[in-house]
């Protein structure tokens, strides 16, 4: 779908506004929308929303081989995936520029950093290792996906488990969750993406930008740095052109941003240690709001069965039984082809002689032959009749026209065009 | 083979929240037990022409599933969803018009196609598309003593012989569309459809709920 264009009265008026250091929402220049992590069901599923864009992150491991080059390493899989959820520009499977630049970000956001140590993966050196797939879907697009992104994948990257592995000698086994406690991924340090729009040639800056304001900056600096003040990645996009002291600042407003923010995720996974340790239901289910007018909940409710069985024997005999297998329709006359079982013609067209498919697919085309000679022969007169009667033609006088048959020969090469069909479709059958 | 008694049909508890994503025209989240669906609507709006239909809306429904990319399996569970969609929507009041309904798994814990089908209607009803029903989804499944079990989770559906889903309408309680799975008799079959269409009332009552519920304050 066609992204609907902004209006010039509302650009201006949003460019004005952020000159006097005033935000649609009320923030202030520095400051984060909302942010809420919740957490699925099943281990390493994390939802985040910030503000109102929402985010989901699953992140799922399986044995595979490694990489010819690092034997030793498991192996990393991104993968972001604008769902056409999340906003009617999104179309499903076609690669954006968006999603290629949000992938790379990714990738060298946690990748590139090392944040995961990738040799614990290894199971069976040079044949077999673990490699983790991190999928991040967007639900919903109200500006900075790519803060969003990256905090759902680290933090489902923390939340998730992987199944334990026993190795003696060479057998290896691999025991599923009820066996053995799956065991976390070790995990260095948290990279976060802090994203900062510029506004007029870069003269005003504002951190967490909402998607009006990202539809009228000029470019985005993307920040990617851990609690402990390490800058992880950082890229520069829209081609606007920034000074030293401006990049400082950035870094400077980033490293407290991203130390409020991994104080958050690490509550919100102790919080949900807490609950999963006292036994509760946690999942998509228990986060949500009940004291919402527009969510519902209803317990478990029996279904009554009483009538149930008087109903459906009922039904089943009243039902009308199977039909029988269609006898003998139309009668097989050579010169004709058909597409198809030879089921009565139903169009009620002047009626053209149908050839039967041959159902004995092993006859030979010798015997098919006499056969339908005599066939014919037989069944002219009432051929006549069938004709007749299926016809649904008001013509007053219904014309059969047979190809030229008297003799053999022309049994052969005559209708062969439709013998070959006939031939062609024995073959079909066969097969 | 006899289905014995009652007691143990029963569907899981299910809750919906609709309006939860600002960009869509219309969302919901449908929850059965611990299978959670999201469900979003974007129309009617503009459409491609390859795609456009002169007389009626093309209504266009994609499922993502949670890992991976969507493959022959999703394409299936789409096609169903489609024609139950089409069979109640009013197509033909948005000629030459787009409607995208967009599926996204949060979990998956059995009764998937039936989720699909609830968060489905609840999410083209926040969008107030015009519909001539409801629909809703059951899923029954025949284990392997022969009972019938409504709703199962993802374990009794892996032990179960049969699996059935069926999109019911709220105006004569009929089957709109069927999808099964696994082998069994055709007396089985209508007392499945029978469970399902008494099943179906309770998903409809609830729907009247959410919605008697949503528009309370609004004079």
């Amino acid at each position: 779908m066609k992204d609907t264009p902004l209006a010039n009265c509302e650009r201006d008026f949003l460019l004005k506004a952020i000159e006097e250091k005033k935000r649609l929402d009320g923030r202030q220049t520095y400051d984060y929308r909302k942010m809420k992590i919740t957490f699925g069901t099943d281990y390493g599923c994390c939802f985040v929303e910030l503000g109102k864009t929402r985010v989901m992150a699953q992140v799922s491991c399986e044995l595979v081989a490694p990489k010819e080059s690092r034997p030793n390493e498991g192996i990393m899989f991104f993968n972001i995936e604008l769902s056409p959820m999340a906003s009617p520009t999104f179309e499903q499977g076609r690669q954006s520029e968006l999603s290629v630049k949000l992938n790379r970000q990714l990738e060298r956001c946690l990748r590139n950093s090392k944040c995961i140590d990738t040799e614990s993966l290894c199971v069976v050196s040079g044949e077999k290792v673990w490699q983790i797939r991190v999928d991040v879907h967007m639900l919903n697009h109200d500006g900075n996906l790519m803060d969003a992104a990256s905090i759902a994948a680290i933090t489902a990257l923390c939340h998730f488990r992987r199944p334990d592995v026993g190795i003696q000698g060479d057998e290896v086994t691999v025991y599923s969750p009820e066996e053995r406690d799956p065991i976390p991924l070790s995990i260095y340090h948290m990279p976060i993406s802090v994203s900062f729009s510029f506004f007029q040639q870069g003269t005003y800056l504002l951190v967490d930008p909402c998607e009006r304001e990202e539809r009228v900056m000029d470019g985005l600096l993307m920040i990617a740095m851990n609690k402990h003040r390490e800058i992880c990645s950082i890229q520069s996009s829209g081609g606007i052109m920034l000074l030293k002291e401006q990049v400082m600042r950035c870094s400077k407003i980033a490293s407290v941003k991203v130390s409020e923010i991994t104080e958050l995720i690490s509550k919100a996974l102790e919080n949900d240690k807490k609950a999963r340790k006292a036994g509760g239901r946690c999942g998509f289910a228990e986060s949500m709001p009940q004291e919402r007018i527009t969510a519902l909940k209803m317990d478990e409710t029996p279904v009554e069965m009483t009538e149930v069985t008087d109903r459906a024997n009922d039904i089943v005999q009243k039902a009308e039984a199977p039909s029988q297998t269609v006898p003998s329709p139309v009668v097989p006359v050579p010169g004709v082809g058909q597409v198809g079982q030879g089921l009565q013609n139903t169009w009620g067209l002047e009626e053209e002689d149908e050839e039967e498919e041959n159902d004995n697919s092993g006859e030979d085309e010798e015997v098919k032959e006499t056969k339908m000679e005599v066939e014919q022969h037989d069944k002219e007169g009432s051929k006549q009749e069938d004709v007749v009667e299926i016809s649904d033609s008001e013509e007053e006088e219904v014309v059969i026209l047979h190809p030229e048959t008297p003799d053999k020969a022309p049994k052969h090469t005559g209708p062969s065009f439709h013998q070959k069909g006939a031939a062609a479709s024995k073959k079909k059958q066969k097969k | 083979m006899e289905v014995c008694g009652s007691s143990n049909v029963s569907l899981r508890e299910f809750g919906c929240e609709q309006s939860l994503l600002s960009r869509p025209d219309g969302s919901a989240s449908f929850v059965q037990g611990d299978t959670s669906v999201l469900a979003g609507v974007y129309g009617p709006a503009e459409v491609k022409v390859s795609k456009e239909i002169y007389d009626r809306a093309t209504l266009e429904v994609l499922i993502q599933p949670k890992v991976g990319l969507p493959s022959v399996r999703e394409r299936s569970q789409e096609q169903c969803v489609r024609e139950t969609c089409e069979a109640s929507l009013l197509l033909t009041l948005h000629p030459r018009s787009s409607l995208t309904l967009v599926l996204q798994v949060l979990h998956d814990d059995g009764s998937l196609l039936s989720c699909f089908l609830n968060a489905a209607c609840m999410a083209l009803m926040d969008a107030g598309l015009p519909m001539s029903c409801l629909f809703c989804g059951v899923t029954c499944a025949i284990d392997a003593d022969g009972q019938i079990i409504t709703d199962p989770t993802a374990a009794q559906e892996k032990e179960s012989r049969a699996l059935m889903t069926f999109a019911i309408d709220s105006k004569e309680c009929r089957v709109m569309m069927s999808s099964t799975k696994g082998s069994f008799s055709v007396h089985e079959l209508q007392q499945c459809i029978a469970v399902s269409q008494k099943a179906s009332e309770k998903i409809f009552q609830f729907y009247r709920d959410s919605v008697k519920r949503r528009y309370s304050k609004t004079l």
